[in-house]
């Protein structure tokens, strides 16, 4: 029934009342059922009773940037919300671009819910700064907190996950990941309070300190709903095995060090547990896994979908060993000590993978380095017809190699390479590499995300604006010729929501080519490019609904803006900024 | 500030210089020693105990590692003022670049000097990265204290990238080394003394490489984990807990051993078990640095033995540093050291007045 239509009968003279035909209780239980929050804001569009129904049965928001909107304005909206994503700091700020103290502080937002969202149950976190007190205040204001995922987050350390052990009688999840802590003591784990059985997810794999074994076996133990364990280095072989017998229907493990030094009796002992595990689907983990006993794995990766070797340094004959039990494999991440020959492992052994992350070992090229080439890359893409995911760290690449691969594989929807010295030509034809960029793009009609690297000029920018047109976040470094190049891209992108730029020659006419479209964007970043001082000030004053920010560093001339930040926003101007935080 | 003088001559000179270059392993370890006990020595036999060790693991790059050391001098003169000494192939490349590009770029430079760096890399040469990045901002080249830190300043890891780099024509990446970026921990705020350091390593040491702040785009905690399990590669230190088997080398020796820390107890454990190990191979007696509890060497004869080609027992501890064992606790000793290696008396040199000042202590 279309509510607009019905609107129309109402103007019309009828006097029915129109609203009874399809009351708010109804309508408020079928978008419940509606998840994604991209459809439940087309939903809010709709006409008045749709956003008022909307907004009443939205459980969980999704904030992707947690200046765009104040905590006062997301109460205000959505009143029953059980379930909360924050995200905070610019991407860039995971490669040290952004000074330390920057904001993206998590504690207003807890004062805010604490008094009006008692019954809140999810927090997911990433790039917030998150400090110990304010884990304490959250494990003593919401007593039926259920999950606490932080990602990429900095500011606390493990005394405030004990805060969160000891009071969150109801947790189910706890998600350490990568984040920045101050890791005092493995002691939050004996926190969990022996009559604590609810938790399901546990992940402290980028922990560095000892936790209590028995502590953490006893929780194993009666845990009886436990589906996620990933612990740290710390673990043992010997001390995993134990936990496995714990808890056999593990669907992820990311285990401790596979490091060597069992016996015999040991080893076969590890190999039956892990035999055990038959629902694994998640594998990570593994570091320093030798090729002695990764053979003891075998007998759980037949189900495995998601294996990730980025802390194991495998070696081609090994992997290819490994890969060969894992048919069923969908994504894979991998350190490029496999080289070319594990990715040809990759291609012949798993036809049903669709996302590829390769990463560097050796990044700063310290020791001897290979790691991968385009070959290895070509090679996944014969046998990986289904890939539409790719993060690929090389050292060199060709034109010619990334058509190939496009042609293999068309359905890219995320492409990143990472050639990783900066304005790599072409290796074989010196050329630059816009036409590697120009065939993805043109190929591959769904992307919507991409990041360039190696040599570009305009062209490249000219193709993305002209054929990506559902690309929603751009990620470029050391490219482009002229400001010409970004104006393609915010004229030609039509659903484009993040562009990061850094060290290009873009300056303030591509800034301001795009000021009427960045409030359709959730932000852009510029560092390091050619933008001035006196072009933010002319966009911050052209466009007062964005944030226009400019980080300064000591020392640099003050007519560059060096870093600049813009975003939309709700909420207006930042009131948290720190000095040197430069709001237009 | 010159060292003083030790009576172990010839060394002097290259300590000069090396001390220079390697101030930063210097600095901590004069600090260091000036922490634990009154030296008058400044690090310098350190010093040379750690050119020494460049030298002698990698005797064929070693002159050129001592070279490109020297060229990576932190200096405040201009690029074009280049000492003699240095290599001509350096100077060759820098030159051509030289000419192109600002001293010190604040901001990234125009369109037309940029397009002109792409065009040198469009015409054929491999050493496209150098040249591009005339085309922006030096001001990059900022100390990374967390990349720092993953740069662990060994000077053989220097060594091994200079080689590496020898071989490696495609790319002249240009990192600063790992001591100049140890020695600018504040440098994310200072870009006018780091692309200072880095145009000179731009321009006269392009074997070397400069770090670019951020790239490659790699999380910090993969960065650092990666650290961790390389060192533990190469190290091996806990294979499993209660062991803690380092590598000992001996100069001259065919082969390496390896030792399990944990299965002693003191200094003289582990000398006389070395000393049993390595008994084949030893000429006369074992050096002594005091855990020679047998005999009491006279100041000559020991002097005589340090010259000549007795052994001196050094460890290399978390930080890449060559070190004398004997001078922490054991416990402090067993949780630094990565390994160890017997050295030859004649490269230990600046050991000695230590050695002879215990004995003269225990005479």
């Amino acid at each position: 029934m279309d509510p607009k239509r019905k609107k129309d009968c109402h103007d019309s003279g009828e006097s029915t009342r129109v609203a009874s035909t399809f009351p708010d209780e109804v309508l408020e239980r079928v978008l419940a059922l509606v998840k994604s929050h991209k459809d439940r804001s087309s939903v809010s569009l709709v006409c008045k009773d749709w956003y008022d129904a909307e907004r009443w049965s939205r459980t969980h928001v999704f904030i992707g940037n947690c200046y765009s909107v104040s905590p006062e304005i997301v109460v205000r909206r959505f009143p029953n919300v059980r379930s909360v994503t924050l995200k905070g700091k610019p991407r860039f700020s995971d490669f040290n671009l952004v000074p330390p103290n920057w904001g993206a502080d998590i504690r207003c937002w807890l004062v805010v819910f604490a008094a009006k969202y008692r019954c809140l149950e999810e927090l997911r976190l990433k790039r917030m700064t998150v400090s110990d007190e304010s884990l304490e205040f959250l494990a003593l204001s919401f007593p039926n907190f259920k999950a606490l995922s932080l990602h990429s987050c900095d500011g606390f350390s493990t005394d405030g996950l004990a805060a969160i052990a000891t009071h969150c009688k109801n947790l189910t999840e706890l998600n350490i990941q990568e984040n920045d802590i101050y890791d005092k003591s493995g002691c939050w784990l004996s926190c969990f309070p022996e009559n604590f059985t609810s938790l399901e997810v546990l992940n402290f794999a980028y922990l560095n300190n000892d936790v209590n074994f028995e502590a953490l076996e006893r929780l194993v133990s009666r845990c009886k709903s436990l589906n996620v364990l990933k612990v740290n280095k710390n673990i043992t072989l010997e001390q995993l095995q134990r936990l496995l017998i714990c808890a056999p229907k593990l669907t992820e493990l990311g285990t401790g060090s596979f490091l060597p030094e069992l016996t015999d009796r040991q080893y076969s002992e590890l190999k039956r547990s892990f035999s055990i595990c038959s629902n694994l689907n998640v594998l990570s983990g593994l570091s320093e896994a030798t090729a002695l006993y990764l053979p003891a794995l075998y007998p759980a990766c037949t189900n495995l979908t998601f294996l990730n070797l980025s802390d194991a340094a495998l070696q081609s004959e090994e992997f290819a060993k490994l890969l060969v039990h894992c048919p069923r494999l969908r994504r894979l991440w991998v350190l490029d000590t496999v080289e070319d020959k594990g990715l040809e492992a990759v291609g012949s052994n798993c036809p049903l993978l669709e996302e590829l992350r390769v990463f560097p070992s050796d990044p700063y090229e310290e020791g001897i380095v290979h790691g991968v080439t385009e070959s290895g890359f070509i090679a996944v893409s014969y046998g990986c017809r289904r890939l539409h995911y790719v993060l690929y760290f090389c050292r060199q690449m060709t034109n010619a190699a990334v058509e190939t691969i496009v042609q293999n594989c068309p359905d890219f929807t995320h492409f990143r390479l990472c050639i990783m010295t900066p304005c790599q030509p072409d290796y074989r034809t010196n050329e630059p590499m816009d036409k590697a960029f120009c065939a993805v793009v043109k190929t591959c009609t769904k992307l919507r995300r991409l990041a360039v690297s190696g040599l570009l000029t305009d062209m490249t920018f000219e193709y993305i604006g002209k054929y990506a047109k559902n690309l929603e976040t751009l990620s470029v470094a050391f490219a482009g010729s002229s400001d010409w190049g970004m104006q393609c891209v915010l004229g030609g992108c039509r659903k484009l929501r993040k562009l990061e730029i850094r060290d290009c020659p873009f300056g303030n006419a591509a800034l301001l080519s795009g000021f009427e479209k960045y409030e359709s964007m959730r932000s852009l970043w510029m560092s390091d490019c050619k933008v001035t001082m006196n072009g933010c000030r002319f966009l911050a004053k052209e466009m007062p609904r964005l944030n226009v920010e400019v980080m300064k560093e000591d020392g640099s001339d003050d007519s560059q803006a060096d870093k600049v930040y813009v975003y939309r926003s709700v909420a207006g101007p930042r009131r948290d900024a720190p000095p040197f935080v430069l709001t237009l | 500030m010159s060292p003083p003088l030790l009576g172990v001559g010839e060394e002097e000179g290259q300590s000069n210089v090396t001390l220079l270059t390697s101030s930063a392993s210097a600095d901590s370890l004069c600090r260091s020693s000036s922490e634990l006990k009154e030296r008058n020595y400044m690090g310098l036999s350190d010093c040379s105990s750690v050119d020494s060790s460049v030298v002698s693991t990698e005797s064929d790059e070693s002159k050129r590692s001592t070279l490109n050391l020297k060229a990576t001098e932190l200096r405040l003169g201009l690029p074009g003022s280049q000492s003699p000494e240095r290599d001509p192939e350096l100077c060759l490349l820098s030159s051509t670049q030289l000419d192109e590009k600002p001293l010190f770029p604040m901001h990234p430079l125009n369109d037309g000097h940029y397009s002109s760096s792409q065009k040198t890399v469009g015409s054929g040469s491999k050493r496209g990265f150098s040249d591009a990045m005339d085309g922006f901002s030096e001001g990059k080249y900022r100390a990374n204290s967390e990349v720092g830190a993953m740069l662990s300043p060994r000077p053989s890891k220097t060594g091994s990238v200079i080689e590496n780099l020898g071989t490696q024509s495609a790319n002249a990446k240009e990192v600063a080394p790992p001591k100049m970026v140890q020695e600018r921990p504040r440098a994310a705020n200072e870009p006018r003394p780091s692309p200072n350091g880095a145009a000179n390593s731009n321009s006269s040491a392009p074997a070397t490489k400069a770090q670019v702040v951020g790239w490659p785009p790699i999380r910090s905690f993969r960065k650092n984990s990666l650290a961790s399990s390389k060192n533990t590669d190469e190290v091996d230190g806990k294979s499993a807990p209660g062991a803690l088997f380092v590598k000992v080398s001996m100069d001259g020796a065919p082969y390496l051993r390896k030792v399990d820390l944990k299965n002693y107890t003191a200094y003289r454990d582990l000398s006389s078990a070395l000393e049993k190990m390595f008994s084949c191979f030893t000429i006369g007696q074992y050096g002594s640095h005091g855990t020679l509890g047998k005999e009491m060497l006279s100041e000559s004869k020991l002097k005589d033995l340090l010259h000549g080609s007795e052994y001196v027992l050094t460890y290399e501890d978390k930080d890449g540093d060559w070190m004398l064992v004997g001078d922490v606790p054991w416990e402090m000793f067993t949780d630094t050291c990565k390994r160890l290696r017997i050295m030859k008396g004649a490269d230990a040199i600046g050991l000695a007045p230590r050695a002879m000042e215990k004995c003269r202590n225990r005479n």
